[in-house]
């Protein structure tokens, strides 16, 4: 792979409203001396889709999953994750309710083993929420806004793993939603799809946009092209460029960005 | 040698394995079924055994079997989901999980008789316990939990870590998504680790000689105080199970009949654990469609 210079970066602040921002965030894997994601600050605007895109074992993964602290049994995590003024990075915060503000959808569909009523209800059960009528407008408002109750709305009791592929990935999009999050991570969520369920899901996710500041990793840059506002590019463990997405594929400053994204890369 | 005849090779040889095991097991069931059914009557069933004269049966024993079955379930399952638990979900990697694994496989590598003459010394003779039904499911769960802990421990690996992920990222604590998600889909594993420890259980005889004891005093079956020492629960009381006796018939048995209680005992422990095992397999499949919504 050509050697590019890491130091070498342009990152822009959005001017819109910012939801989440990261100061000087650092990844230590295991008992590793070597940072997997170094000094990464960004700030992602409020209602608006980011796409974070790179190479593999660029580091944006791991980057998104520290975000509501999904990494911290993994990893160690220096430096500021700022939410509503707060530094969320500090053992003293309650992680618990960071990822119910922040909650995330992963590469691989992984619906609960019941159903998919179940699937929606069991997180708001936990969270104390009991009265049927309500847990019933839950369910349906979600799935509405992820795109699937016209689809499973008469099959609510049936397991939620009878669904294919792209109906098990709205419904985990519906799950999180139904915690009525701030923010919504995406892991590659279209990587395990066929084509036909993955426009759906980027349709859906257009649509969500509107209520919610979602942050995606995708391998895919058409799809980074098509539905996000800002991309970040990342490349070992570096965040190289950052601006909005049509600078990012058409006028890049850094060289490569321009050599990823123009597919001369590596 | 091409391919095809390479695979054609391996795959008769590993049919040939599978029908040697399934041989032997079928010629093991079928003799002691075959050669025990005929003595099982409902008297066989339902009198007590005799010390001298033919025609006892195996009342008492059998139902030793089952309540030190269910007496050594109750003290071994908790502690064993309890460290499946920690050792599967919660334990780090490092030298005291290490250190846990270790001690569990050197303690399912003892010998019974081990096991029995430690109960033995130590429950019977240094707590006064005596020869007692608690003595022998102590001394049981010893030889339990080893094999427990390590197929929940399995079973639970099993269940995708996506699974725990999809939890964390909900705001659900480790706890909720293990009690919750977790579980419900190690259930069948979980069923299968006490169907095969329940079976080990009741066929054991050489750690309760020392522990159970091998006398069967009479019963009283309408009884319910368990603190009678004639109660038929009560758990402090010797108790010969069904293994024990079949052991006892043969070798100081002084019946005339010893060969046919011995087989007809026999057949039925193979019986008694057959539908233990479907038994907890048709409620095991009810309570997993309970739980993860049917499919």
């Amino acid at each position: 792979m050509q050697a590019y210079d890491l130091s070498q970066t342009h990152i822009v602040t959005p001017a819109e409203e910012i939801a989440l921002s990261t100061n000087q965030l650092q990844v230590y894997y295991g008992n590793s001396k070597h940072a997997s994601m170094s000094d990464a600050s960004l700030s992602f605007p409020r209602f608006q889709i980011t796409a974070l895109i790179g190479a593999s074992g660029s580091g944006k993964s791991t980057y998104l999953r520290s975000l509501n602290r999904l990494n911290d049994r993994i990893a160690r995590i220096k430096g500021e994750i700022i939410y509503r003024h707060t530094n969320i990075n500090d053992s003293k915060v309650n992680v618990y309710e960071v990822r119910k503000h922040i909650g995330m959808v992963f590469q691989k569909p992984n619906p609960f083993a019941k159903s998919i009523s179940e699937n929606i209800t069991f997180a708001l059960k936990a969270q104390g929420i009991t009265n049927r009528q309500e847990l019933k407008q839950r369910v349906e408002t979600s799935l509405k806004e992820a795109a699937l109750w016209d689809e499973v709305k008469d099959d609510l009791n049936k397991s939620a793993l009878a669904l294919s592929g792209g109906q098990q990935q709205r419904l985990c999009i519906a799950r999180a939603i139904a915690m009525k999050p701030d923010i919504l991570l995406l892991d590659e969520p279209a990587s395990a799809l066929d084509p036909i369920s993955t426009t759906k899901l980027e349709v859906t996710l257009k649509e969500l946009a509107k209520n919610y500041t979602i942050i995606i990793v995708t391998h895919n840059m058409q799809q980074a092209s098509r539905i996000s506002t800002y991309t970040a590019f990342f490349h070992l463990g570096h965040v190289l460029e950052y601006d909005r997405t049509e600078r990012i594929f058409q006028t890049p400053m850094i060289q490569a960005t321009h050599d990823y994204v123009t597919g001369n890369f590596g | 040698m091409t391919p095809h005849q390479s695979d054609r090779i391996a795959t008769q040889l590993i049919n040939l394995l599978v029908g040697i095991v399934v041989l032997i097991l079928l010629f093991l069931l079928g003799d002691i079924v075959l050669s025990g059914f005929p003595h099982i009557s409902w008297h066989f069933l339902t009198s007590p055994s005799s010390s001298f004269s033919a025609g006892g049966g195996v009342r008492d024993q059998l139902f030793n079997s089952l309540y030190l079955l269910v007496l050594t379930l109750i003290i071994s399952f908790p502690l064993a989901l309890g460290s499946a638990i920690y050792l599967s979900e919660y334990a780090g990697d490092n030298w005291f999980t290490g250190l846990i694994r270790t001690a569990i496989e050197v303690l399912s590598s003892l010998p019974s008789v081990v096991v029995g003459l430690f109960g033995y010394l130590l429950f019977v003779i240094e707590f006064h316990m005596g020869f007692s039904i608690l003595s022998g499911a102590i001394a049981l769960t010893f030889f339990n939990l080893p094999l427990l802990v390590r197929s929940i421990e399995g079973s639970l690996h099993a269940v995708p870590n996506s699974q725990r992920e999809a939890g964390s990222a909900l705001g659900l604590s480790n706890w909720r998504t293990i009690r919750g998600i977790i579980l419900p889909v190690a259930l069948p594993g979980i069923l299968t680790g006490i169907i095969l420890s329940a079976g080990r259980v009741f066929g054991e005889a050489a750690a309760l000689i020392y522990t159970a004891g091998q006398s069967a005093p009479l019963l009283d079956y309408s009884n319910w105080n368990p603190t009678s020492s004639s109660s038929f629960l009560n758990p402090m009381r010797p108790a010969e199970t069904l293994a024990v006796h079949i052991w006892k018939v043969n070798t100081e048995g002084v019946t005339p009949d010893a060969v046919s209680i011995s087989a007809g005992a026999s057949a039925v422990l193979i019986i008694v654990i057959l539908i233990f095992n479907f038994g907890a397999r048709a409620i095991g499949n009810q309570m997993y469609k309970k739980m993860t919504g049917g499919k």
